[in-house]
């Protein structure tokens, strides 16, 4: 059996199977089985045995989130499934992969989301900068309708189902779930307010699923193996694999598929061969840029939803950035800041002018401007700016890394002021 | 109004519908496709911006007046979902647009100095093109390549590990296209 179902039919030096390939490699067996034997019921109960958490960073359960989804005579009779594939989070580099190694994978995953919730239209919301994943998504969608896994009555399955493609026109603010769906109208990207929630009136007013591409790719395995498989995966509490990547100052940053509940020590010092000569570890935003720097002490963590919220952060897109001594943490989070600024969406107050002020204090402290009154201002500005005070989770997302950063490198902030200066720059 | 200052604040901006210019069949045969996969014109018109922007290269006054009329939307609602995404281009841009990601993985890894090499060598900084028209520099987020960090676009093409002789090489490689 594989133990590494995300990526088994991954080498980036060639280009993805074709759909005979991927057939033959047990592709859409998924679909094969449903066609034959479950119910919608049947694999939305699976789903929810699995146990399997999205994998866009929220780490909400699956099955649970589709349960929401109306069933039944008296719902409405279109339903729609949206994936996001508008990977934007700083410093996350996992989607890509595997729309660009296996698209075969998340058509089938899709079939399976879609047929579990009966939406027989689903759209994949593509950011407009992976011009390389649209193609090979397009070419893999067209295999798949020949072939009858996309379409009217696929497998006589009496289930019908719609691929369509849309390439976004950019803003992070589109990852978040609502601002998605009012782009996919084409409206300005606003989040909505919530409830209702997308499971009930969502698309035009539809039920409406989103997921992201990990969690989908997850589902071909949980339906064509099982869950006692699908259990045996993890070394951690939470099931299943994980795609952990290293990004920064390490001997071989990349991409890999790890059991859920691998020691982040092993991905660091293993599988991205550590540090680069003449660097040391400093710290690391554990899943992108909205998530809360962690020490070297946390090293023996486990790569878990639970073991790194308890140590205070989060587990998010599993992609890790990684802070060394020669890097200014100042600086660090002052980019992300500037990141956060300028992606705020500008329609609740505290992020449209609270995130363009902390990013202009971070101008001062690279200036050598920066002042103790100033540092009083970022510290209220993690308050002000948490969860519960603004309209989506963008700006809570940035008080994790300027929160954190606060705390882990008081010094250098100290630094900065004294000297009046950037005291790594030469 | 006068007809003078009437005349002379629509030639400022196009802002009147009797401004559309007419859209190509090309384009039109386009949009017309879209119309079939979206249930209603709104999802169309952001739809239509970006056929119109691969067809014209960017998008003027005039062809958001057109767009409009043609899907019966109202313009400044267009013209609010235009400006609010960064890749649709509402000012004329050059024949390559450079996608320079500055985000926290290439910042790392010295994405400042690479931006400064592209902007003295083609004296241009972010929102600017070059005085030959090859290239426009943008800004963008994070473009999900990181562990090949810094990396940009140039149009549709992905560069990775860029230090300052792959600019030079880059520039010379689109220049000559």
């Amino acid at each position: 059996m594989v133990n590494n179902p995300l990526t088994k039919n991954i080498d980036m030096s060639r280009p993805p199977f074709d759909i005979a390939a991927y057939e033959a490699a047990e592709g859409y067996q998924s679909i094969r089985k449903i066609a034959g034997t479950l119910s919608a019921d049947d694999v939305l109960q699976q789903v929810k045995d699995s146990g399997l958490k999205g994998r866009g960073g929220a780490g909400f359960p699956t099955g649970l989130k589709w349960s929401f989804v109306p069933s039944g005579d008296n719902t409405p009779a279109q339903k729609y499934l949206v994936v996001n594939a508008d990977e934007m989070e700083p410093g996350t580099f996992k989607d890509r992969l595997l729309m660009e190694g296996d698209p075969h994978l998340l058509i089938e995953g899709m079939f399976i989301a879609a047929y579990t919730i009966q939406a027989s239209k689903a759209y994949i919301f593509l950011r407009g900068e992976y011009t390389k994943s649209e193609l090979i998504l397009k070419k893999a969608i067209g295999e798949a309708y020949d072939k009858g896994y996309l379409g009217k009555n696929i497998l006589n399955s009496g289930f019908d189902l719609d691929i369509i493609l849309h390439t976004s026109a950019g803003r992070y603010i589109c990852g978040e779930e609502t601002a998605l769906l009012n782009a996919l109208e084409g409206k300005r990207a606003t989040p909505r307010a919530k409830p209702p929630f997308p499971q009930v009136s969502g698309l035009w007013g539809k039920p409406t699923i989103v997921n992201n591409v990990e969690t989908i790719c997850n589902l071909p395995g949980i339906i064509s193996y099982g869950n006692e498989w699908y259990h045996g995966l993890t070394k951690g509490d939470d099931h299943g694999t994980k795609l952990c990547g290293v990004s920064g100052k390490v001997k071989n940053p990349g991409c890999w598929e790890l059991p859920m509940g691998t020691p982040i020590r092993d991905l660091l010092e293993g599988f991205a061969g550590g540090m680069q000569e003449g660097s040391e570890l400093r710290g690391f935003l554990p899943g992108g840029g909205s998530t809360d720097f962690l020490l070297p002490e946390h090293l023996d963590l486990p790569l878990d939803y639970g073991a790194i919220g308890k140590a205070g952060s989060r587990l998010g897109t599993g992609t890790m950035i990684i802070l060394d001594d020669k890097t200014c943490p100042v600086g660090m989070v002052g980019n992300l800041m500037k990141f956060f600024a300028q992606e705020s969406c500008g329609f609740c107050t505290p992020c449209r002018d609270g995130l363009p002020w902390v990013d202009a204090i971070f101008k001062d402290f690279e200036a050598g401007r920066g002042t103790e009154k100033d540092l009083a201002i970022l510290h209220d500005h993690v308050d002000y700016l948490g969860p519960g005070r603004t309209f989506c989770a963008l700006a809570p997302g940035a008080t994790a890394p300027l929160g954190s950063g606060l705390k882990h490198f008081k010094e250098d902030f100290e630094q900065h002021i004294k000297e009046k200066r950037c005291p790594y720059r030469a | 109004m006068t007809d003078q200052n009437l005349k002379r604040s629509n030639n400022l901006i196009a802002s009147n519908v009797t401004q559309a210019r007419k859209l190509t069949a090309e384009e039109i045969s386009e949009i017309e496709h879209e119309k079939t996969l979206y249930p209603d014109n709104r999802a169309v018109g952001l739809e239509a911006l970006k056929i119109v922007q691969k067809l014209q290269g960017w998008v003027s006054d005039e062809s958001l007046l057109a767009i409009a009329s043609y899907l019966d939307l109202s313009a400044s609602e267009l013209e609010g979902v235009a400006t609010f995404f960064n890749l649709i281009y509402r000012k004329q841009v050059g024949k390559n647009v450079m996608l320079f990601c500055d985000s926290v993985s290439c910042w790392i890894m010295g994405c400042d100095d690479i931006k400064q090499h592209i902007s003295e060598a083609l004296e241009i900084d972010y929102g600017e093109t070059s005085k030959d028209g090859d290239f426009t520099l943008l800004p963008v987020p994070c473009l999900g390549d990181c562990d090949r960090a810094p990396v940009m676009m140039v149009g549709p093409d992905l560069h990775r590990n860029l230090t300052p002789e792959k600019i030079n090489e880059i520039i010379l490689e689109y220049r000559n296209k």
